[in-house]
């Protein structure tokens, strides 16, 4: 019984921690592009990549805090152009494959020795070197402080201040993407997702709402890759497809086109996947399971069923949990 | 209906001293296209040498199936770009210019397979077709008090259209929960949110229940009464016949043949278009088997 109220409290937090808000905050603007615009964007952990090298390059180089924020959405900005412009003339899967191939190729040009003295190469961008400015914005006395089960530091890496800032970042992202879905301007990307050329026919220039959208949706996911760099280090490999299939995982269990969805989907996937894992680990050590389930399969075995997921959602609940089933059927025509 | 009568004198006499012949010049042309080609591969699908479509009358573009009319109407509205050709809308060029654009010069289209948005509701349908709302810039988007003004005034001349077309009822229902008929409708209703100055019907009686044609051939001719000019494609002979004023016959790509609806429908070319130029030929014949009288019927299909 102790065991399992451990295991859910350790579930729990997972609800607040910086990593959920920065991957709530890259399904956010994955929604912008898909689930508003319709738009396949394969490589959002390519966005985030960047976002996190812009931040920590200008921080470790010696630029301010803020300026490593704008450079950062700049990465991002920078990225959905580069990547748009050709594509978003083709047809929608065009896109889905420049996207990932896009983000492989950022990854793998991170890891190597090419431009080590500045990404740290295959290890990484070490926290040490761009989180003190971060740290010290803080306005939060030294110490603890224990909210019920949760204690962390006030001021670090794991602390209260990456959290109240992280958590801050996607309330405001979340009012900007409220605010600009249910303008008219929402209201043309919906109908670019359902049929581009009807949008065209009623004198829409489509082109550049796409562009508008793959920007704006980008540059929140370099926000997002900020938030991942915070509380850890800038490490290309942990950076690749794997986080581009959990955000869509989130966007997809939370409800694409709404804007809440990614939010409370980032904090039900990282509670359910930390329970899961958690719970596997003290089943396989307690039980007979483990003869079956070895504590060094636990991961692999939630990878998997990460991706099972993924399909069970796509085949029978597009809408996901609060997504409406009329408006985002995938077989509709 | 009496008034109806004497609108449709007056739109189909200005018409009236135009010859029946293809590329007629036309008194008051708002659409003029020359030259138009456009070949997918070694088949030239539309080659239109000179066509002028009246101001202010409805003209129907006929022709059997593969005849290019299709084609055509993605050419004009920037749909689709041709080999050669060009054409101008009010003696602007529009040659070159994307669909969007071409829509915002007031040449507004629908499609034969309908593009209702069905995941949008009706009414959104009909507001997303307003042109120039302020709200539809991503920089004043976040800013509702900037664009709450034009957006309730456009919902207004939404809900008249949709009262026009009886569609009212089904405002706030997802356009996919509408019929065929209805759908038709509502694309039709939309384009016209955009105060078009032409509007380019591609078979709008498509699929859609005669009652409902009736309605619809209301609805055209009540655009035409209005000062609008209407191009449309069609396959129904009864309704071309019924609202036109004016018919163009393509076949194989080309114009064959212009006219009044009352008469194109007998002239030969528009026969031999639709039925073959030997319809009358008995192929059970015996004398077909003969070389001599199959190289006069090859010969006489090569001047055609």
């Amino acid at each position: 019984m102790e065991e399992f109220l451990r295991i859910l409290t350790q579930s729990a937090g997972e609800i607040l921690a910086p990593t959920t808000a920065a991957y709530a905050m890259a399904a956010i603007g994955l929604n912008l592009h898909f689930g508003y615009t319709g738009l396949l964007n394969m490589g959002q952990a390519g966005f985030m990549l960047l976002g996190a090298y812009g931040f920590g390059i200008t921080l470790t180089t010696g630029g301010s805090f803020w300026l490593a924020l704008l450079v950062a959405i700049a990465a991002g900005v920078l990225f959905a152009i580069i990547l748009g412009m050709p594509t978003l003339q083709l047809r929608g899967d065009y896109l889905a494959i420049v996207t990932i191939s896009a983000a492989e190729i950022v990854r793998w040009f991170g890891r190597s020795t090419l431009w080590q003295q500045w990404t740290g190469g295959a290890s990484g961008l070490q926290g040490r070197f761009y989180k003190e400015p971060f740290q010290e914005l803080s306005f939060l006395p030294d110490g603890r402080f224990a909210l019920g089960p949760f204690e962390y530091i006030n001021t670090g890496s794991d602390s209260w201040w990456t959290r109240i800032v992280a958590w801050g970042l996607v309330a405001l992202v979340v009012l900007f993407v409220w605010l600009i879905t249910r303008s008219p301007w929402g209201r043309v990307l919906k109908g670019i997702r359902e049929d581009e050329d009807a949008v065209r026919a009623l004198g829409k220039n489509v082109y550049a709402y796409k562009l508008q959208a793959l920007v704006l949706g980008g540059a929140i996911g370099a926000l997002g890759g900020v938030i991942f760099a915070l509380p850890a280090a800038i490490v290309p490999d942990s950076m690749g497809r794997t986080m581009t299939f959990f955000v869509w995982t989130i966007l997809l269990l939370g409800g694409a086109a709404t804007v809440f969805g990614p939010v409370l989907g980032s904090m039900i996937f990282f509670a359910a996947y930390m329970f899961m894992r958690t719970g596997m680990r003290a089943l396989a050590e307690n039980t007979g399971v483990g003869d079956f389930i070895t504590t060094t399969n636990v991961e692999q075995i939630g990878g998997m069923l990460v991706g099972v997921t993924l399909m069970l959602l796509v085949i029978f609940r597009p809408q996901g949990i609060f997504g409406n089933k009329k408006e985002l059927a995938f077989n509709v025509r | 209906m009496s008034d109806d009568k004497t609108v449709t004198t007056t739109a189909a006499s200005s018409l009236a001293s135009v010859a029946s012949r293809p590329g007629a010049p036309k008194p008051n042309p708002i659409l003029v296209a020359d030259h138009v080609t456009r070949r997918f591969g070694g088949m030239t699908a539309v080659d239109v040498d000179h066509l002028e479509v009246q101001e202010g009358v409805i003209t129907a573009l006929i022709g059997p199936n593969g005849a290019g009319k299709t084609t055509l109407f993605n050419l004009l509205t920037g749909f689709d770009r041709p080999n050669t050709g060009e054409w101008s809308f009010q003696g602007n060029s529009l040659s070159g210019k994307g669909g969007a654009a071409v829509a915002k010069a007031g040449m507004v289209r629908t499609f034969q397979l309908t593009k209702a948005l069905s995941r949008l509701t009706v009414l959104q349908n009909m507001l997303l077709a307003s042109p120039s709302n302020p709200g539809e810039k991503l920089a004043l988007s976040w800013l509702p008090f900037l664009w709450k003004k034009h957006e309730a005034e456009t919902t207004e001349k939404a809900m008249e259209i949709l009262a026009r077309f009886k569609l009212d009822t089904k405002a706030a229902d997802y356009a996919g929960s509408l019929s065929g008929g209805q759908r038709k409708l509502l694309e039709m209703a939309r384009a016209l949110m955009t105060d078009p100055t032409i509007i380019m019907l591609d078979e709008p009686m498509a699929g859609v229940n005669p009652a409902l044609v009736q309605s619809l051939l209301h609805h055209i001719q009540a655009l035409r009464d209005e000062g609008m000019t209407v191009l449309f494609v069609e396959h129904d002979m009864h309704a071309v016949r019924h609202i036109s004023d004016w018919v163009v016959v393509m076949a194989e790509g080309r114009i064959v043949a212009e006219g009044p609806p009352g008469s194109v429908m007998k002239d030969q070319a528009v026969v031999d278009a639709y039925l073959g130029a030997h319809h009358d030929t008995d192929l059970g014949d015996d004398s077909l088997l003969d070389p001599a009288v199959l190289a006069r019927l090859e010969a006489e299909e090569e001047k055609r």
